[in-house]
């Protein structure tokens, strides 16, 4: 492991996913990706009594599936890593309570997909941990009530409103040989465009976005050609544009390659206003459907880009801007690794 | 010139402008319906039970508002209002729903400090600066 330019980790000797899994809600599974989550509910509150409760049970799930297909058991790992949107983390908190494994809580709104994932990466490289659990998750309800209205509240959204996905995924990085290879991480800045409204997250979202990208392509001396697919996390419809067009003005076309989880979780006739946003969006997009397209030989190497929007109601309530991290992690399909450039 | 100079003014041309026309016809229409339905239940009140007009317009009111709490908890009143906008929102049935939804959302954390305690959090500006309005319309008003 090495760090290569400002910002991005590279992983040269080995640092694979063992296996990978995602739960998802109603709406999700009647989605374009539905065939590929490991869970599906058919109700929003995932069998439970409250909504809180449903999205615990739903990164349970992704844990406990993640683990089964890896056949291992809770106590060979070595660190679990979890975050998702609820206020002190709760969801995270309390799945970590009923698991045998040290816990370090992490937040990065909804980068966190990529931020535990390339931290679980780091500790795996860097000897503290054998195997390592990244698990995060959001559930539309949860985050309707804690950061916008209550959810049967009427108030007209405008069409740059994100739809918060209702899932978890959870990926276990070890050692040993899987099928997949994390390359190298980029850990991204926190940048603050400027912008105030809570409901156009995707513009405020995608100057970090870019930001991050550019930041991994220099560090690399890469190109968006070297990557079969350079992927945002949720940026949905506004923000996906704004960042190809901020790319763009940097020297870097990446039209050929680039798509967005928010943009690939839903049909287009979904009422989803501008697409999928949360947690979970790229966590089940990337350990849903990625994965298991790299390992058919769809794609070789991916760079996934989690965008997150360090919302806060009170300071937005205050008239402050909003903050946003992107976090970077290139997997590849193990074993047919295209070279890296130098 | 580009994003990067100017981002808070340049990504405006990236940002959806909200169709502000159709909203406004939406909300007219709607909301003119709601209160004609309400005005028509206001002299049926009057004409079929005698009520005074005062009495008549309470009643009517409270119908609109009870009707909306039912759509609020069969989950239909948030579309509506994606739908209707101001035309939604602006009328009794609006409070009616902002209370309501409150109030179902909160269930999960008791009756006290859930219920009772959130219950006017998205309706409770409408409350307060309703019942100043209302006592400094009573001033002026001869």
């Amino acid at each position: 492991m090495k760090r290569v330019g400002k910002q991005t980790w590279v992983f040269d000797d080995g640092v694979y996913i063992q296996a990978a899994a995602a739960a998802v809600g109603p709406l999700e599974a009647d989605g374009p990706l539905g065939s590929y989550f490991d869970v599906c509910h058919r109700d929003l509150y995932c069998g439970e009594a409250t909504w809180e409760l449903a999205e615990r049970r739903l990164m349970r799930e992704a844990v406990d599936c993640c683990l089964q297909k890896a056949g291992v058991s809770a106590e060979e790992v070595d660190l679990f890593l979890a975050g998702d949107l609820l206020n002190q983390n709760a969801t995270s908190n309390y799945v970590a309570r009923e698991l045998p494994i040290p816990f370090l809580c992490l937040f990065g709104a909804c980068s966190t997909s990529m931020q535990t994932l390339a931290a679980a990466a780091a500790f795996v490289a860097g000897g503290l941990a054998d195997r390592a659990l990244a698990a995060t998750s959001s559930h539309n309800a949860t985050a309707e009530r804690q950061f916008r209205y209550p959810t049967e509240l009427g108030v007209q959204k405008p069409k740059t409103a994100t739809f918060t996905v209702t899932g978890a995924g959870a990926a276990l990085v070890g050692r040993a040989p899987g099928r997949w290879r994390v390359r190298a991480a980029t850990i991204g800045k926190v940048v603050d465009a400027g912008l105030k409204n809570p409901l156009d997250m995707g513009a405020a979202m995608a100057p970090a976005a870019a930001d991050t990208i550019e930041q991994h392509f220099r560090d690399l001396g890469v190109s968006p050609g070297d990557y079969d697919l350079i992927v945002t996390g949720d940026l949905s419809r506004v923000g996906s544009v704004i960042v190809r067009e901020l790319l763009a003005e940097s020297g870097y076309d990446v039209t050929d390659v680039y798509n967005d989880c928010g943009l690939m979780i839903y049909r287009p006739d979904q009422k989803v206003f501008a697409g999928g946003s949360g947690c979970a969006c790229s966590a089940v997009v990337t350990y849903g459907y990625l994965l298991q397209e790299l390992a058919h030989g769809t794609f070789r190497r991916l760079f996934v880009v989690a965008t997150g929007a360090l919302l806060s109601q009170t300071m937005v309530q205050q008239k402050q801007s909003i903050p946003a991290i992107a976090h970077g992690v290139v997997i590849e399909a193990a074993g047919q690794e295209p070279d890296l450039p130098p | 010139m580009g994003l990067k100079s100017d981002y808070v003014r340049e990504v405006k041309a990236f940002q959806p402008s909200p169709p502000y026309a159709a909203n406004a016809v939406k909300a007219f229409f709607v909301g003119g319906m709601f209160c004609a339905l309400a005005q028509w239940l206001a002299d049926w009140y009057g004409g079929t039970f005698a009520a005074s007009p005062l009495e008549a317009h309470l009643w009517a009111s409270m119908v609109m508002a009870g009707l909306a709490i039912v759509l609020t908890a069969v989950g239909k009143y948030d579309d509506f209002s994606q739908f209707a906008g101001a035309g939604a929102t602006m009328l009794i049935t609006g409070l009616a729903n902002a209370i309501a939804s409150a109030a179902i959302e909160h269930r999960s954390e008791g009756w006290t400090a859930g219920v009772a305690g959130q219950m006017l959090k998205a309706g409770g500006a409408a409350v307060i600066y309703g019942l100043i309005a209302a006592y400094v319309l009573g001033l002026v008003w001869p």
